[in-house]
């Protein structure tokens, strides 16, 4: 972390705070909306962009650090992508089951 | 330079840490199981999120697999947990 360059400690930074801000307002929705049906779908929106988020930095410090493009860790953002919409449909799936709709 | 990203890195960590305190406030007061499970599952990502902020901040590639593997077995105790939810059980015959 001694000799990392300007054009990649910039767009970290800001991939950085954006990510720690979408995931915060996430977890906030989560404790705050009143619904479980309100409740269900800011913590998607934040764990999704703010995993994105992180991981674009995470890729463009090691590949600056290294000198060679390391692009592994598109494989966790490949996950969470394909899995979040995944787990969202089934655990509203099972709320509709044991709860009925009450809006 | 590397002031800002540093700043930046912690600035990160502190709010991943205060989602992951949120997340288990929301896991205790739930009023239904799948509010905790919900809370669990933002829970295990805000987890995943910090260990891969450590990874950034100490540029070792050991975090990253440890990452991954709390992604996996996060997603198959999730399914598990809504298919015992909605079902009963969660292999049926």
């Amino acid at each position: 972390m001694t000799d990392l360059p300007l054009w990649a400690a910039l767009p970290a930074s800001m991939l950085l705070v954006l990510g720690g801000v979408l995931t915060l307002t996430g977890a906030i929705g989560l404790v705050r909306l009143p619904d479980f049906y309100m409740r269900m779908h800011p913590p998607t929106m934040g764990t999704t962009l703010g995993t994105g988020c992180v991981l674009i930095a995470s890729m463009l410090v090691s590949s600056a650090l290294e000198g060679r493009p390391i692009v592994h860790e598109l494989l966790i953002t490949l996950f969470i992508v394909i899995t979040a919409p995944i787990t969202a449909m089934l655990l509203m799936r099972a709320a509709v089951y044991r709860g009925g709709i009450r809006l | 330079m590397n002031a800002i990203f540093d700043f930046a890195a912690q600035f990160a960590s502190l709010c991943f840490v205060t989602a992951m305190l949120l997340a288990l406030v929301r896991l205790f007061r739930g009023p239904a199981a799948q509010d905790r499970v919900l809370a669990l599952d933002t829970f295990y990502i805000n987890g995943m999120l910090t260990l891969l902020m450590l990874g950034i901040r100490s540029s070792s590639t050991m975090y990253f697999d440890m990452a991954l593997l709390i992604a996996l077995f996060g997603f198959a105790s999730t399914i598990a947990l809504a298919k015992f939810l909605l079902r009963g059980e969660v292999i049926e015959p």
